[in-house]
């Protein structure tokens, strides 16, 4: 065939029903403020690691909500927990405790 | 030799009490690091005993640091201590004088009055009589205060007092029992004998007159044998554990023991020493924000009974104001900080990037300038700085201006020992590379670690000290304005590092520094600690509403402070306006005039 350079993409779309929160359950279940997060990106956009990396929070928590545990594991290890994302969040997100608490539940799940 | 089955109580209580202290002491002894076991010994070479015995005199006797803080509760403590000490102590010389024997049985003194009808005829006999009828009642006073100090604990300077388990319970009731039972026996076998001083002598006669003390004696001797038994076997699994073992704990630390990273022998000592005064339930500023039982006193208590939660642990400010106050001197934070290993996350984290990306070029530098991430977000501080390095002539490199590494202490906090250590490496890379020798931090969190934890060969200044030596050496000259200002103490800065006299010396030459009553050792926490991880931002605010309303009572111009994050926090919250040091010192530089 033909290569016109197009490509089709895999299907991202996401299955709410049937998607994996425990790990997102876990971690609102000790630091209840990430449900508030409004995905603003503030977070992301002060973070000190982000110079060096990839690392962005407010995707970190977008992918926890949707599921997509394997994909924040790496992204979630350049934080330094410098605490920076937790004082510019306008929503009151206790990020540093989220933080620990994803780290915490990728053990317990052993994800 | 004296003798009735009533002392039988007495002894076997104190049998039990003297194996079970002596099994739990040696194993703590046991899991001393063998470094701090050396410690020990070299200190009995040095005979530090001396200095701990007029220490354990002070404080475990005399309580001076409760005195301090609430005359009332010292009191209460010193007449309980003291006075029981001073009655073993005359009590036991008593009995020998009376026997003219050294050495006689260990319950003698005790119930010396029940053995010994007639207490005249030898040296000062009449003088002991009224001596000991002295002490008894300040200990029947100390235990009236003591029961009201359950009823009404505010008038002893409390806000709340600990909740008590049932070993607690036993030991506190058996206490109070005591004292007045040994009166009613005393003062019985007076009635009979007319053996009593001007306490047990009058109320003895007293009570002949309408109680069949014949029948009453026997019995109340008993009962109060039973009562010392009943306490001895409850004090180990009581808060009067502390009493015994505060001994210990004051003598390793004259040692030079302090709390270590593990859970050592020491640790426990130190968790065993809390009296559960409540001193630190009342200096914590989470208590008027919240009911969770976190403060130091319920954490050392969830460590005793091994159920500590990772919410009690990570639920603290760090502000150090319990460790500052506590009379015992247990070191509360440092505790805290090594509890939290337990609960941190292993694994999860990964820094190997630092090292390919973060680099500097090497020149000859005399000064770096670390501002730290939280002085990036407050630029004005950041912006102060650069005037003034500028200003100051001396070589400087601004080492993190476009963001760099994080200092590792958040995450030191976090109970992540091992990665802050990756973070360490990396930043003392960078600062070895400049070949300066002062450091220099805006950050009293960053200043901490450096000066503290990072074993550095250079100097590292606050920016408030390095600003105090640019004066002094009239690098910078400085107009002074007519602005009120108090001034804020950073709880890294000031408890920590005792760092208090730099920036009240620097404010005075440029403004009016204002006096407030939280200052120094007592200032409070902003509320912004990085120490925190479980308080919501609700309660946040509300410790830092009540800290700005504290220093805001004298209606300053201005509330300064030193550290990037105390101002963002009370920014946020204050109507009066709040500063750092290096942004008022570069306001107030002055330009020099060109002719
Ligand atoms: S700043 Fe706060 S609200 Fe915004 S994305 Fe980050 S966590 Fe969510
Ligand atoms: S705590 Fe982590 S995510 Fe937040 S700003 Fe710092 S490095 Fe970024
Ligand atoms: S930790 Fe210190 S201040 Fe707190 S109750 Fe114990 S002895 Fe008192
Ligand atoms: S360090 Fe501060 S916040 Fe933590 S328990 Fe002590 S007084 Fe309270």
């Amino acid at each position: 065939m033909k290569n016109f350079g197009y490509t089709i993409q895999n299907d991202r779309q996401i299955d709410y029903d049937k998607n994996d929160t425990k790990l997102y359950d876990f971690v609102a279940e000790s630091e209840k403020s990430i449900r508030t997060c409004i995905f603003c990106g503030t977070c992301s956009a002060t973070c000190t690691a982000s110079k060096f990396t990839d690392l962005s929070l407010r995707r970190i928590i977008l992918y926890l909500k949707r599921g997509l545990n394997e994909s924040l594991k790496k992204e979630i290890e350049s934080c330094m927990l410098c605490g920076k994302c937790n004082l510019a969040c306008p929503r009151g997100v206790n990020t540093r405790n989220v933080i620990l608490n994803i780290k915490r539940g990728i053990e317990h799940y052993e994800l | 030799m004296n003798f009735d089955y009533f002392v039988l109580p007495f002894c076997i209580g104190a049998l039990i009490l003297f194996t079970i202290l002596s099994t739990r002491y040696a194993m703590w002894i046991v899991k001393l690091p063998r470094i701090d076991k050396r410690k020990a010994w070299l200190g009995i070479l040095k005979f530090k005993f001396i200095g701990s015995i007029w220490e354990v005199f002070r404080e475990s006797l005399l309580h001076r640091k409760i005195f301090k803080i609430n005359a009332m509760l010292g009191w209460m403590h010193m007449s309980f201590a003291f006075g029981w000490f001073l009655l073993i102590v005359i009590g036991a010389m008593e009995s020998k004088f009376h026997k003219s024997r050294v050495f006689n049985m260990p319950y003698d003194p005790i119930f010396l009055r029940y053995f010994e009808h007639n207490t005249h005829g030898f040296f000062f006999a009449e003088g002991f009589t009224f001596i000991m009828d002295l002490i008894l009642l300040i200990l029947l006073t100390a235990t009236i205060l003591a029961i009201s100090k359950r009823v009404y604990s505010n008038l002893f300077g409390l806000k709340r007092t600990t909740k008590l388990i049932l070993g607690d319970k036993i030991a506190l009731y058996s206490l109070w029992t005591i004292f007045p039972l040994r009166f009613l026996a005393e003062s019985f076998t007076s009635g009979l004998y007319n053996n009593g001083g001007f306490l047990t002598g009058t109320f003895g006669n007293i009570f002949a007159s309408f109680l069949p003390l014949q029948m009453l004696e026997y019995p109340f001797w008993w009962a109060y044998s039973s009562a010392l038994c009943l306490f001895f076997i409850f004090l180990p699994f009581s808060r009067y554990m502390h009493i015994p073992t505060e001994i210990f704990l004051i003598y390793l630390r004259n040692c030079g023991i302090r709390t270590s990273k593990n859970h050592t022998g020491y640790t426990e000592f130190e968790i065993y020493s809390c009296s559960r005064c409540g001193i630190c339930i009342d200096k914590c500023q989470l208590t008027d924000v919240m009911q969770n039982k976190t403060q130091g006193v319920y954490f050392i208590q969830q460590i005793r009974r091994n159920i500590l939660s990772s919410e009690t642990a990570y639920n603290c400010l760090l502000c150090g104001r319990c460790t500052t106050y506590c009379p015992v001197g247990i070191d509360i934070n440092k505790v805290r900080l090594l509890k939290r290993h337990d609960f941190a996350p292993e694994n999860g984290f990964n820094f190997n990037y630092l090292d390919e990306k973060v680099t500097v070029a090497p020149f000859e530098y005399d000064v770096i300038y670390f501002a730290g991430c939280m002085t990036h977000l407050t630029p004005t501080i950041k912006n102060s700085m650069v005037k003034i390095l500028n200003k100051s002539g001396d070589r400087y490199i601004f080492l993190d201006k476009e963001g760099s590494i994080c200092c590792g202490k958040p995450l030191l906090f976090a109970g992540n020992e091992k990665q802050a250590r990756e973070l360490k490496y990396e930043n003392k890379k960078l600062i070895n590379k400049t070949g300066a020798k002062t450091l220099v931090t805006s950050c009293p969190i960053c200043y901490n670690i450096f000066k503290n934890e990072y074993n550095l060969t250079i100097e590292v200044l606050h920016h408030s000290q390095y600003i105090k030596r640019l004066i002094e050496n009239k690098k910078i000259t400085l107009s002074k304005s007519q602005l009120n200002v108090v001034y804020h103490d950073p709880c890294e800065l000031s408890r920590t590092n005792n760092v208090y006299d730099e920036p009240r010396e620097i404010l005075n030459a440029i403004a009016n520094l204002q006096t407030t009553n939280h200052e120094k050792d007592n200032a409070l926490c902003c509320g912004g600690s990085l120490g925190n991880f479980v308080i919501s931002e609700t309660e946040r605010n509300k410790i830092t509403n009540n800290m700005v309303a504290k220093l805001s009572e004298h209606k300053p111009d201005v509330i300064v402070t030193a550290c990037p994050l105390c101002k963002k926090t009370m920014n946020k919250q204050s109507d009066v306006p709040i500063n750092d040091i290096s942004e008022l010192v570069s306001n107030a530089i002055l330009q020099e005039k060109n002719y």
